[in-house]
């Protein structure tokens, strides 16, 4: 488990979120800020799924009728449930920012947050 | 009681949003919003006694029992946050309706307070969960409402303020997420309280080191911490006056509770002794304190210095979290207490100027003072509890956290308040001065100040910040209560 496959779901969370971070840090253009903040987010989403598998887990849906066995391992279906609500935030975060940058457009007819900050300096 | 009251404070406001939506006329919407918030404050004090007489009341959502379910827990902390987010809101609503008209249109009223009643009803649920994810869902909730709420506002400025609002606070509430996903990979639990035993034994645990970073810098950033306040100012002066008022008084402030709530789940001896996160905090600060006071005196906009000096208060607050101890805790409950206050007066009085003039710049407030007697008194002595000056609820924060920083021997600490105190007396004075002793520039012959409905409320908060620096058994009594069950000293 502590190889570098058997940590893999890590690596790619720390290299998405910190990818994400960048691209929302250094892109001046407000579209590619919100699809770095998207990336950000969706590696938390990987992050916490991942977290979710149990080794040797079995799908956690139980057949009603049928005995069940109390020896069984499942897998947590809860950060599935958590991670739902996430990308609905996201969702809607992403929605507002994009309505935002449109109607930032129709206002300053440039959507790169540098040269909207050179108007702000001359209004 | 009434045992569903928990649930009640928040789905009053909660189900109030959508049906703001459907309705378009003003009045309607602006007792329909006046009844939501004032009924959310008498749920709370009912809540508060009940939390006084009969101890911690915890409530399962649902029915479902605790570890599994969600709980709304409130205590001593929580419930005073409670009455304060719950009185700010209520008093901002009343006095909202004149001016949100001006500024927004009657057509987009109904968005207005729609968006009201959905930042009302997650900050009130951040500050009554006592699940963790809970804090994260209601936290978003608050936030794309207070996003929302900004654009909203009748400046040039406002969209692209917004805007930048809206990537910081997504980032601040991500860390968030990210720390709680840690924990619970590391306990199993998302229950606060049961988060803080199972976590007793695994202090030093690397999982758990790093989600406490991550939800320290979360919470600083939506707390505006220097350096991540830089969304603030720019929020706070171009967003419609009443919200600045209410953003003011409660939003930073919950995020200041989120972090004595975190003290609280790790552990005091987590905090102040194995991690050298109090330094940080101690020294950002002080920063903060400083920077802000000193960028307050450069603005020209009233609202501007306002922002400013929010930056500096909410210094003041985790700079007494930094400190610790009985002391600390006190006086950052007691800065809460008095600068949500103090502040949200001084925001509404300046929203006042601006239904008469229509701007806040300094050069144009220029000799309102004798035009508008009644609402600058009150932007007075809500700049004097900001100052510090004895006898007002703003004094009382600053002088638990002078007398903590002595105690542990920090005299330059004391020192930098002292000087930030100094310095807010110069950028206060110079709003003051321009009300009150310049002459005007432009044609206010015809402004008189505002009407006695809209006055009532400015004034019960500027004679409240008053009231509570003489009696100060509320909120000095229940600050101390609370700073001495963060520290698990039990009575």
């Amino acid at each position: 488990m502590n190889s570098f496959l058997g940590l893999f779901n890590y690596w790619v969370f720390i290299i998405l979120m910190v990818s994400g971070l960048y691209i929302v840090i250094s892109r001046e253009n407000l579209i590619k800020k919100v699809i770095g903040l998207n990336i950000f987010q969706s590696s938390v989403f990987l992050f916490f799924i991942s977290i979710g598998k149990i080794e040797g887990g079995a799908v956690p849906i139980i057949n009603h009728g049928s005995e069940v066995p109390i020896d069984i391992i499942y897998s947590n279906p809860l950060p599935h449930v958590l991670i739902l609500t996430a990308i609905v935030v996201g969702v809607s975060t992403t929605a507002l920012a994009l309505s935002l940058i449109v109607r930032i457009y129709n206002q300053y007819k440039v959507i790169e947050d540098d040269e909207i900050l050179e108007i702000e300096k001359l209004q | 009681m009434y045992p569903h009251l928990p649930a009640l404070l928040v789905l009053i406001p909660l189900i109030a949003a959508p049906v703001c939506i459907l309705l378009r006329n003003s009045r309607l919407l602006y007792l329909l919003s006046i009844l939501v918030s004032w009924s959310t404050l008498f749920i709370a004090l009912t809540i508060f006694l009940n939390v006084i007489n009969n101890g911690v009341i915890t409530y399962e959502f649902g029915g479902w029992s605790i570890p599994y379910g969600i709980e709304y827990r409130i205590d001593i902390l929580s419930g005073f946050i409670l009455i304060l987010v719950a009185l700010i809101a209520s008093i901002t609503i009343t006095f909202s309706l004149n001016i949100t008209l001006k500024e927004l249109g009657e057509d987009r009223l109904f968005l207005f307070y729609s968006l009201i009643n959905l930042l009302i009803a997650g900050l009130l649920g951040i500050v009554i969960t006592g699940d963790l994810f809970n804090v994260f869902v209601f936290l978003e909730i608050s936030s794309l409402a207070s996003y929302s709420l900004v654009a909203l506002g009748s400046n040039n400025k406002a969209l692209i303020s917004a805007f930048r609002y809206l990537i910081l606070g997504t980032l601040g509430a991500t860390f968030i997420l990210i720390g709680i996903g840690l924990l619970y990979s590391a306990t199993g639990t998302l229950n606060m309280s049961d988060i803080a035993v199972r976590i007793d034994d695994q202090l030093e645990n690397r999982v758990i080191l790093s989600a406490f970073a991550f939800l320290m810098v979360g919470i600083c950033l939506k707390a505006a911490l220097f350096p991540l306040h830089t969304w603030l100012p720019g929020a706070y002066a171009y967003a419609p006056s009443i919200v600045t008022a209410l953003l003011a008084g409660t939003a930073t402030k919950v995020s200041a509770y989120l972090m004595l709530r975190l003290v609280i789940v790790f552990g005091p001896t987590f905090l102040y002794s194995n991690f050298p996160i109090t330094q940080i905090i101690i020294y950002s600060s002080l920063l903060g304190i400083l920077a802000g006071s000193a960028l307050a005196l450069a603005q020209t906009d009233a609202k501007k210095i306002l922002a400013y000096s929010s930056v500096a208060h909410i210094g003041y607050v985790l700079l007494g979290i930094g400190l610790g101890g009985t002391l600390g805790l006190t006086g950052s409950l007691v800065h809460i207490f008095g600068h949500s206050l103090a502040k949200c007066a001084a925001f509404l009085a300046i929203a006042a100027a601006v239904m008469m003039i229509g701007s806040s710049e300094l050069s144009h407030l220029k000799g309102l003072g004798k035009k508008m007697p009644w609402t600058m008194s009150a932007f007075v002595l809500s700049a004097l509890s900001l100052i510090g000056i004895p006898l007002t609820a703003g004094f009382l924060g600053k002088w638990y956290l002078i007398n903590a920083a002595l105690n542990n021997g920090w005299w330059w600490i004391a020192l930098s308040l002292v000087l930030a105190g100094a310095l807010s007396v110069v950028y206060l004075w110079k709003i003051i001065e321009h009300l009150y002793f310049q002459t005007p520039e432009q044609e206010i012959e015809k402004v008189t100040d505002i009407p006695v409905v809209m006055l009532i409320p400015l004034w019960f908060l500027a004679g409240a910040s008053i009231y509570f620096g003489i009696e100060t058994s509320f909120n000095v009594g229940f600050s101390t209560e609370a700073a001495r069950l963060i520290l698990g000293i039990m009575n």
